[in-house]
């Protein structure tokens, strides 16, 4: 018997409980439902409920388990009006999902409410095309990638580690990326350093890397700080940020950058390779372990050799620094579980990851709470001091204070 | 028995090997132990005093000694104990670099 569309709605009806935008609210803070927008991509740019996800009634049995794994959880659907999310949630109900509703005269009566409203982010369609890959991951999605492209990130060091985070992070959207270098392209570095090239030996490391991003990307802001970095300008350098991707091999860098980063309350996604091994983790500070407290002093120079020292596999840097380079993103859009307080440690020979737990030192002179009371009430606690005497810095005016700033 | 993990970093110290297998029944048993057999590498780890340097880090199964009983924890066959130096990274500054050259 043929069903007219008044018959196929009545079903609807029957079959899928529908809730007010008030219920439809409360149900998304107490009980963590999910609510669908099932609305056409331009209806959704125009103004949606926040934290809803969009999948459009034509993707709907196509999307719906990537974003709503579990088929017991709670989901919302809503249209324009209530009756296309209906539909879509008899599709559901097929499916499996076993709570089903649909929102009551749609979006329309959720604005004639007053209800908030989400602007989405206005991406060109450009960049629809450009990060489509992203946007059709529920943890990225269209809000996220508007996240990067907000987002800023501090490359310190354009070397063997900055060169591939780098270049990933501008792929990915990061809309500014900070690179502080004052060393120049030598053909040394191109063994490892991708993001160089070999008719820009001589030119200066920033300069060359913002033309590869840009190459790449041109959504990407590239701020160059061409200098050293020192105790004098760590603070301006790093404000502003949100996070760090260390790729410094000197100590003093390393101690300086963590010390201000702490208190500035910046991630550093810290990495450091040597030969076929390469070490990662996220310094997040007063949730994860700082840099001081897993190396409370620096080694001699004579157990820490550099790489134009050593020699490293070129790969090993180039892996490390995408490693970063997913911590970044990861920080950056709250997903996943963050390196803070796991070292890794990869052997490139062995082909093997092994991960380390970090603690947080209780005593730690920086991150600790002890030290942030101490820090607030104007009477920071002191730190080692690493002056020229310090065992790492190299004689002969080449103190680290004078190198630092490179990149790995 | 357990086994001792020798980073890249003081490998050329240990003769080149990777790990050896070692008798002890704490940390500090089988740090002693891997000093006694490879004296540059002992040299590296300990203090004058015979303390174990602050930039050489120690775990047991992946746990840093340092929030067990340091150089106490003990030790049972089959465990895994590594040492873990801070590295300096790949260091490519042109000073350096333009010095090596």
């Amino acid at each position: 018997m043929a069903k007219s569309y008044a018959d196929l709605l009545r079903e609807a009806r029957e079959q899928i409980p529908e809730v007010t935008p008030a219920a439809a609210d409360g149900l998304r803070d107490g009980r963590g439902a999910l609510i669908v927008d099932v609305r056409e991509d331009e209806e959704w740019d125009a103004g949606h409920v926040p934290g809803a996800a969009h999948i459009s009634k034509s993707y709907i049995e196509q999307r719906i388990e990537d974003a709503a794994p579990g088929r017991d959880r709670p989901i919302v659907l809503y249209c324009a009006g209530g009756v296309r999310s209906l539909f879509a949630a008899q599709t559901l109900a097929a499916m499996g999902y076993t709570d089903v509703t649909s929102m009551l005269g749609g979006f329309q009566r959720w604005k004639a409410e007053g209800r908030e409203i989400a602007m989405p982010v206005a991406l060109t369609s450009e960049q629809k095309i450009r990060y489509s890959r992203h946007l059709l991951m529920p943890e990225v999605g269209a809000e996220g990638q508007a996240k990067l492209l907000g987002s800023k990130v501090l490359l310190i060091g354009a070397g063997g580690l900055g060169s591939s985070a780098a270049l990933y992070l501008a792929a990915a959207g990061v809309g500014t990326i900070g690179i502080i270098d004052f060393d120049v392209v030598d053909l040394s570095n191109l063994q490892r350093q991708v993001i160089h090239a070999n008719d820009r030996i001589g030119e200066r490391k920033t300069e060359s890397a913002r033309r590869t991003i840009n190459a790449l990307n041109p959504d990407v802001n590239v701020l160059l700080h061409d200098e050293m970095l020192i105790a004098a300008n760590v603070e301006r350098v790093i404000a502003g940020y949100d996070v760090i991707v260390d790729g410094t091999d000197t100590f003093e860098t390393r101690y300086l950058l963590n010390d201000a980063a702490i208190a500035l309350r910046i991630p550093v996604v810290h990495a450091s390779v040597f030969r076929f091994e390469g070490q990662l983790t996220a310094f997040v500070p007063y949730e994860g372990p700082c840099y001081r407290c897993l190396y409370p002093t620096p080694p001699p120079p004579e157990m820490a050799p550099g790489c134009s020292v050593a020699g490293v596999l070129g790969v090993v840097p180039g892996i490390m620094g995408l490693l970063q380079a997913n911590e970044a993103i990861k920080l950056l859009l709250g997903i996943g579980d963050s390196l803070a307080g796991r070292l890794v440690l990869f052997d490139a020979l062995d082909a093997s990851f092994t991960e380390l737990r970090l603690r947080r030192d209780p005593d730690c002179p920086v991150c600790s709470d002890a030290a942030v009371a101490a820090r607030a009430a104007g009477t920071p606690l002191a730190v080692p001091a690493f002056g020229a005497d310090a065992p790492f810095v190299l004689g002969g005016g080449l103190g680290a204070g004078a190198v630092a700033g490179g990149g790995a | 028995m357990s086994r001792v993990w020798i980073p890249h970093v003081l490998r050329a110290a240990a003769g080149g090997i990777k790990q050896l297998e070692l008798e002890g029944e704490t940390v500090g048993e089988l740090v002693r132990a891997l000093a006694d057999a490879h004296p540059s590498v002992g040299a590296q780890l300990f203090t004058e005093a015979g303390e174990l340097n602050r930039f050489v880090n120690v775990y047991v199964n992946g746990q840093d000694v340092r929030y067990l009983d340091g150089l106490d924890t003990p030790v049972s066959a089959h465990d895994e104990v590594r040492l873990l130096p801070a590295m300096a990274g790949g260091r490519d500054e042109g000073m350096r670099d333009r010095d090596v050259r």
